[in-house]
């Protein structure tokens, strides 16, 4: 598999298709220059409505009154532009908790996301540049590990972590979350694709320790491949839902996700106040910085789903 | 972090590459590996026995105590109509829901690679965007539309006398499948995208020459490469789908009678553990199904890998 593939990665490096270039053949089908057809892009773009809908829809509905989303049609404006309105009680509402849930979704993320990158990529590193006993024993463990139901361990993870204390404290939700497998994987073939060996064994030659070559030689190389398991394991604590549900009962440390759970639950509590506007826009306030990054990094979004599709 | 310089100050530079040294042991790797390896034992080892010991074990409410009860917490899972009900279901979703996904997925990546459609960039951005959604938002955006109460689903029933109910009993997993599809599409896209991207263009100009059309290049060369990404991709939806859990865990508030605390296998763990105080028999059910998922993995991907290899 790893054989036959690689060398088409270094092909595919090239520019695929004359841009530009007329070829146009009437004859017979050419791939470098194939014909845009409209009718074609029609029948696809069914997929692009079914993509884009529901999206359409949290931003009409984000701009209702909970009157209006309730009595209105789900894809025509209401009667009033409360969009604004929206965004102001979303902070404000139960005592501005939803900025306690950001800033602790920020505290996941930073904390329990960068230390998982951080992990992942000295052990990637290591595993990719060096060889020591127990190397391959490392390595299947941790692919193995991927095929293991994360949702499986949870259960367990509890009730170790609640005899330790630890449940119902941001740590329960951080220290789980420094574990990514995937990034770890990922992060052992950008090492291996682009670090030379011959580079760190000329740093080695002139003295430099491990440490400093992995900093000064390695780290400004492997950047790109950083910033991909970066976003994986950013959007992936960001949008973790079933560990903090598990280990958290003070919505004093709920990240967003758990709080919007909790906010749209209020509807079917009878006597409590319906907030269903304050889930639609608070969701789209969640959902917002996610879409940005990608958008300035979508790149490095199919580097990383490349290296993983092309060398298992 | 330590261990490393430690190690480098003994063993100094004038060593040659890790590579070459076989014969004495480089214990330097370790250094770079071992704070992952440590976390990685804390989170997923450590909980792996945690469970694997207490499925050996059941809470006597009457005498208040915890007795080893051997293999018994497995014998009566295997007689508990609620957890086979439970896999019924995911695997009912893997086997339509996943094959459904994943032909629009390489469908939708054979077509942006086609180079036949205005705008593929966007189709390509657009499509993955539902990837970014965290699942506890994309269940809530469609359970709100599937509402029957004042949902889309309601207003489309009152405007053409439907009788429409995503949440009732015969469509509910069609729905939930929906919404899973809905949310990885774009994903699954991306692996076949990238994967397609590292064909050789040579080869289809070669086809073409031949005479082949496009429909024939897209048959014998683009869907034979895509074997290897057919096999990951279906490995990571087992994985996902035996561990299904969000989507019907939240929309449960909305269809409460339908999805039952069972629904499926993990959200029965779920309930066991934290509804009913049964956490050795959520253990063992754990234990099962990520021994289910791993051997199921483990098939497809020596089966995927072996029809790759006569392939290539």
């Amino acid at each position: 598999m790893t054989a036959t593939t690689a060398p088409r990665t270094k092909e595919s490096r090239r520019p695929r298709r004359a841009v530009g270039v007329p070829r146009a053949s009437l004859r017979r089908y050419d791939p470098a220059a194939p014909r845009r057809s409209w009718l074609f892009t029609v029948v696809t773009g069914i997929f692009l409505l079914y993509a884009l809908f529901p999206l359409a829809y949290l931003l009409i509905n984000a701009t209702k009154t909970q009157q209006d989303f309730i009595s209105t049609f789900g894809f025509a404006f209401g009667g009033h532009f409360a969009l604004w309105d929206n965004i102001v009680q979303v902070f404000t509402y139960n005592n501005g908790m939803f900025t306690r849930w950001l800033l602790n979704t920020l505290l996941y993320v930073i904390i329990g996301g960068g230390g998982a990158v951080f992990l992942a990529v000295l052990a990637g590193y290591g595993l990719a540049k060096y060889r020591f006993p127990g190397r391959t024993a490392v390595f299947m463990t941790v692919m193995g590990a991927i095929a293991v139901p994360s949702a499986a361990l949870a259960v367990p993870t509890f009730l170790m972590f609640a005899r330790m204390g630890l449940t119902n404290t941001p740590l329960a939700v951080i220290i789980p979350s420094l574990v990514a497998p995937f990034g770890l994987y990922l992060m052992y073939i950008f090492a291996s694709e682009s670090v030379p060996t011959e580079l760190l064994e000329a740093a080695r030659m002139d003295g430099s320790s491990e440490l400093r070559t992995f900093f000064q030689v390695s780290l400004p190389l492997l950047a790109p491949g950083i910033v991909t398991v970066s976003l994986f394991t950013a959007t992936t604590t960001w949008n973790n839902y079933f560990l903090p549900l598990i280990m958290l009962k003070d919505q004093n440390w709920y990240p967003l996700i758990i709080g919007l759970n909790q906010w749209n639950q209020q509807a079917y509590i009878p006597g409590a106040e319906p907030v269903q506007n304050l889930v639609v826009t608070g969701s789209l306030i969640t959902i917002v910085p996610l879409i940005v990054t990608f958008l300035f990094l979508q790149r490095y979004w199919q580097a990383g789903l490349s290296a993983g599709s092309v060398k298992e | 972090m330590t261990t490393i310089t430690h190690d480098v100050a003994g063993t100094g530079a004038s060593r040659p590459a890790p590579k070459l040294n076989r014969r004495r042991k480089d214990w330097r790797g370790w250094g770079f590996v071992g704070p992952f390896v440590l976390v990685f034992l804390f989170v997923f080892i450590a909980p792996l026995v945690y469970a694997l010991a207490s499925s050996l074990f059941s809470y006597r409410a009457f005498f208040d105590e915890t007795v080893f009860v051997g293999l018994s917490n497995y014998l009566k899972l295997f007689g508990d109509p609620l957890f086979w009900s439970g896999l019924w279901r995911v695997i009912l979703v893997l086997l339509i829901q996943v094959p459904i996904m994943l032909a629009i997925a390489m469908f939708l990546a054979i077509a942006i690679d086609s180079g036949r459609l205005h705008g593929s960039n966007f189709f390509r951005l657009s499509v993955f965007l539902p990837y970014l959604i965290p699942t506890v938002v994309a269940a809530l955006m469609w359970g709100f539309m599937y509402g029957t109460n004042y949902g889309l689903v309601s207003q489309l029933n009152g405007a053409f006398d439907w009788h429409l109910n995503p949440f009732a009993n015969r469509w509910i997993l069609a729905s939930i499948s929906n919404v899973i599809t809905w949310t990885y599409v774009g994903y699954n896209m991306l692996i076949f995208y990238s994967s397609l991207r590292t064909i050789n263009t040579s080869l289809y100009e070669a086809a073409a020459i031949d005479g082949a059309n496009e429909w024939q290049i897209v048959r014998s060369i683009k869907i034979p490469h895509l074997r290897g990404s057919i096999a990951i991709t279906t490995i990571f939806s087992i994985i996902g789908t035996f561990q299904l859990f969000n989507e019907p865990s939240i929309m449960q508030k909305m269809a409460p009678s339908v999805i039952t605390n069972s629904f499926t296998p993990n959200m029965y763990a779920y309930n066991l553990s934290f509804s009913s105080g049964q956490q050795e028999y959520a253990a063992a059910l754990a234990i099962v199904m990520g021994i289910i998922t791993v051997a199921i993995a483990y098939v497809v991907q020596l089966r995927g890998l072996n029809t790759n290899e006569g392939r290539g």
